[in-house]
């Protein structure tokens, strides 16, 4: 017989591989740019809402909306970064905080005068929802999937940024931008790809968190705080940075709900404050 | 025997496995005009932010008069007479020339927390400020604000500012960086104008200018001390010339 | 008064002037008075404009003079608030002293933090100055025994001002008894940028890097006008509770927070009488659009932040300037 603590383990392992896929995208642009993108979760949400319209509206099965909610999200960001962000990348912390946030007000206004003010809900194929029973403990299908995308997007990005070209100039303009550029690396091409992935990441992430936490206009700001903690927990422009901070950060909020619900969200705060004053960097940041 | 103002032991300091400083050790006697040169990425700026404590050193001690400072926080080594310029303009851009050198003044003074007097109440700091951007042929341009000056101008305002400090040992860092050659020459008629009770050492490329000033060169080579000799035995120094060659201006 | 003719009376009285009272401020102050005598109707408003823009002057100046980006100030304004609301539950409910308790608690809270936020810049402030306030916000959500939760202090009573002027839904008292406040303390303000403390402030706000460079112990000034900042926040959040008679959790949340930012910037912040205006505007704007289902608040304030970053950097009143400025070197 496996202890519930296993299973609260798992669930908020299952969580964090959720804030993970919000937030490295967000943790890799800031370390690359130092671009402080408040907008990063109205993206995500932007994903969750293409699955929504694919599957309510068009009937496409849950996994084939999946790749379409990353593409868009994408295709979408690119066009951010290209008319209003590129202008800003000099600006000072307050400007980018602004404009991102007024980004942000402007896709709560859009998904609820669109999709209206309530949560959303999917039909996931029923498979997906049952769970099954590992040594006394009830694991769900689909926290398993969670993780098991989680790790898979884990190994294709770490694999991207050791093994390939477009890895090695991603991590030297997160090193150091002028020395990146003097060795004839484009650092804002190289930044305007990765805003993309990290963004289209956002993306599936939101499309995939619909089924967990639900989806409604708000999810642009709510989750914008979790993202915020874990990429100032784990370190800019580090992608095992986000992996630790978000799993650490999803335990910690599941186990906390779980075992003291009167500190409710208290303890991931506490776990941000105290590790933010020992590493301002960061648990894997650099500078 | 003249009393050694600056000194530094075994200063070292690395970055995982890229050593900017290796062992350091200077001296820098009360009144000395010492010239600190070497090819890019030797350290010299790295050696300025050790001694200033921007950076913090892995090994190593720094010692102002007889005190030693490694443990001191940088305004605390100012306060202690221990100025900087910067190679790169650090200065206050919405701030006019007046209103940088008083809050320097100010600071050093003592007097600027008390946030329940006007201003104008410091004549004498104002003053002071003033007559330090006059001696620097600053006073016209003194209520411009700092970013509307010409690049010329600044670097003399970074001059001032170290000044507001009244050093006693001032490590000035390439101060005419990036000057035309035309206008470099009143940069330097200030440097040599300053106190004989002020010690200097500075960073230079110019090797016209090194030769004019300084009475002792360190060559900086890798993060280390490479040679140290007066300029005519630097200038004889076949090693010297093949690690840097001088006669560039601009490094 | 052109640059040339300052330089000729020196440097002593070139500063003296730039610190003179401009006659545009006293028209400014006088305008405060017109709703008196020609919006009777909306005196409770005004108050709650001049309570805000008083929350925006204490923004203003740790980030228009300080550079401090904080999205956590109103943890300040409803400790100030809470501390007054139960001071005249428990104690008395004389206004005045409840003034002083709601200042002396919101001080304490910030000089406890400033000893934190002195030490970090760029996202880790950002992130420390979020996650305080939010914990003060979950801290006052469990202690529903004292504040009581969501739904908002109850059973606070305020004596009449001074004896005399009842706190009625006229709104008279109230409103001339924000405005005395928001002026006084405006003037203590203005005196403080004024000082030789003020252009330390601008130094850090204008290169963190220069001051230690120059002895200058910056941290002990950040601690100095955080602890300022927040005292007057907690002034703000006194009077909203003595002239609301009630105060919530969302006193301190994350959105009064960024709400308060978004004032300031729309107004201009580092110029003392941004953080006014921008209240001002950002209050009627509410009051008239009020009806509207919040989505459209939304997108509009979007678009605004949008439009100010990119064409007004230094909000309503740069723009002013700047327009003023080009006049008259015509």
């Amino acid at each position: 017989m496996l202890p519930p603590v296993i299973g609260v383990l798992f669930d908020g392992i299952a969580y964090g591989m959720l804030l993970f896929l919000l937030s490295v995208g967000l943790s890799v642009t800031l370390g690359l740019m130092n671009f402080v993108n408040l907008a990063h979760c109205a993206f995500a949400m932007l994903g969750g809402y293409v699955t929504v319209l694919l599957m309510n509206s068009f009937g496409w099965p849950f996994f084939a909306t999946l790749p379409m909610a990353f593409i868009v999200t994408a295709a979408v960001s690119v066009g951010f970064e290209r008319v209003l962000y590129r202008r800003l990348y000099r600006a000072s912390d307050l400007d980018q905080v602004l404009l991102t946030i007024g980004i942000a007000f402007i896709s709560v206004a859009v998904a609820a005068y669109f999709f209206g003010t309530t949560q959303q809900p999917i039909n996931v194929p029923s498979y997906m929802r049952g769970s099954f029973n590992v040594m006394g403990l009830d694991i769900a299908v689909y926290r398993l999937f969670l993780v098991g995308v989680g790790g898979v997007i884990t190994l294709l990005l770490i694999g991207a940024l050791e093994l390939t070209r477009f890895g090695a100039q991603v991590r030297a303009s997160v090193d150091n931008q002028r020395m990146a550029s003097g060795l004839g690396i484009n650092v804002e091409r190289t930044f305007a790809v990765t805003f993309a992935i990290g963004s289209g990441l956002a993306g599936l992430g939101g499309a995939l968190a619909i089924e967990i936490v639900g989806l409604d206009p708000n999810f642009a700001f709510t989750y914008l705080i979790y993202v915020l903690i874990v990429v100032s927990v784990g370190g800019l422009g580090s992608i095992a940075g986000s992996l630790v901070a978000a799993i650490l950060i999803g335990v910690s909020d599941i186990a906390g709900k779980y075992y003291v619900p009167q500190l409710g969200a208290f303890l991931i705060y506490l776990v941000m404050l105290a590790i933010l004053m020992w590493r301002p960097v960061g648990l894997f940041g650099k500078r | 025997m003249t009393a050694i103002a600056l000194s530094t032991r075994g200063l070292s300091k690395s970055f995982g496995s890229l050593e900017v400083a290796r062992g350091i050790e200077l001296n820098l006697p009360v009144g000395a005009r010492y010239a600190l040169i070497g090819p890019n990425g030797a350290g010299k700026t790295t050696l300025i932010n050790l001694i200033t404590g921007m950076l913090a050193p892995n090994a190593g001690q720094i010692f102002l008069d007889d005190e030693d400072i490694t443990a001191l926080e940088p305004q605390d080594r100012v306060r202690r007479g221990l100025a900087r310029t910067f190679q790169i303009n650090t200065l206050f851009p919405r701030l006019n020339a007046l209103e940088a050198v008083t809050l320097a003044v100010a600071e050093r003074r003592g007097i600027a927390m008390q946030f329940w007097r006007n201003i104008a109440v410091h004549g004498e700091a104002i003053e002071e400020a003033y007559d330090i951007l006059a001696k620097l042929r600053l006073g016209e341009d003194c209520y411009r604000p700092t970013r509307e000056l010409p690049y010329g101008r600044q670097r003399l305002l970074e001059i001032a500012l170290a000044l507001a400090t009244r050093p006693r040992v001032l490590l000035l860092d390439e101060p005419a960086a990036g000057v035309p050659h035309e206008e470099s020459g009143e940069i330097f008629e200030v440097v040599a104008g300053l106190s004989d009770d002020l010690t200097l050492l500075f960073i230079e490329h110019d090797m016209q200018v090194v030769f004019r000033f300084a009475t002792h060169i360190i060559v900086l080579v890798g993060g280390a001390v490479f040679t140290a000799g007066s300029p005519a035995e630097i200038a004889a120094d076949a090693g010297v010339r093949e690690v840097y060659l001088g006669t560039r201006k601009h490094g | 008064m052109s640059i040339i003719s300052e330089a000729a009376s020196g440097p002593v009285k070139y500063l003296k002037a730039q610190t003179r009272w401009h006659p545009i401020e006293t028209v400014f102050w006088l305008a405060t008075l017109l709703p008196f005598f020609f919006l009777p109707d909306y005196l409770q408003l005004a108050s709650q404009i001049a309570i805000t823009a008083l929350f925006a002057l204490s923004l203003d100046l740790i980030l228009g003079y300080a550079g401090i980006v904080s999205l956590g100030h109103a943890a300040f304004f409803g400790t100030g608030a809470y501390a007054a609301g139960l001071f005249s539950k428990f104690v008395w409910g004389e206004p005045l002293t409840g003034l002083i308790v709601g200042t002396i608690a919101a001080a304490l809270l910030g000089y406890a933090s400033s000893f934190v936020i002195a030490r970090f810049r760029h996202l880790t402030l950002i992130m420390i100055t979020l996650g305080l306030g939010l914990l003060l916000q979950e801290a006052a959500n469990s202690a529903s025994w004292l504040t009581n939760g969501s739904d908002g202090l109850q059973g606070v009573t305020i004596w009449p001002l001074l004896g005399y002027f009842s706190f009625d839904l006229y709104g008279y008292t109230a409103y001339s008894y924000s405005l005395a406040v928001l002026f006084i303390v405006f003037l203590g303000a203005r005196r403080l940028i004024n000082s030789s403390f003020g252009l330390a402030l601008r130094g850090i706000r204008e290169n963190p890097l220069r001051m230690p460079a120059i002895g200058a112990p910056s941290r002990a000034h950040i601690r100095i006008v955080y602890t300022i900042s927040a005292a007057m926040a907690g002034i703000a959040g006194a009077l909203i509770l003595q002239t609301t008679s009630t105060v919530a959790l969302d006193s301190l949340g994350f959105e009064r927070s960024a709400e308060l930012l978004v004032m300031l910037v729309l107004g201009g912040a580092g110029m003392l009488y941004g953080g006014l205006v921008g209240s001002t505007i950002f209050m009627v704007a509410r009051d008239q659009f009020s009806g509207i289902a919040p989505q459209f608040w939304y997108f509009w304030i979007g678009l605004l932040l949008i439009v100010v970053v990119i064409f007004l950097p230094n909000g309503i009143l740069g723009g002013l300037s700047k327009i003023a400025a080009q006049w008259r070197r015509r």
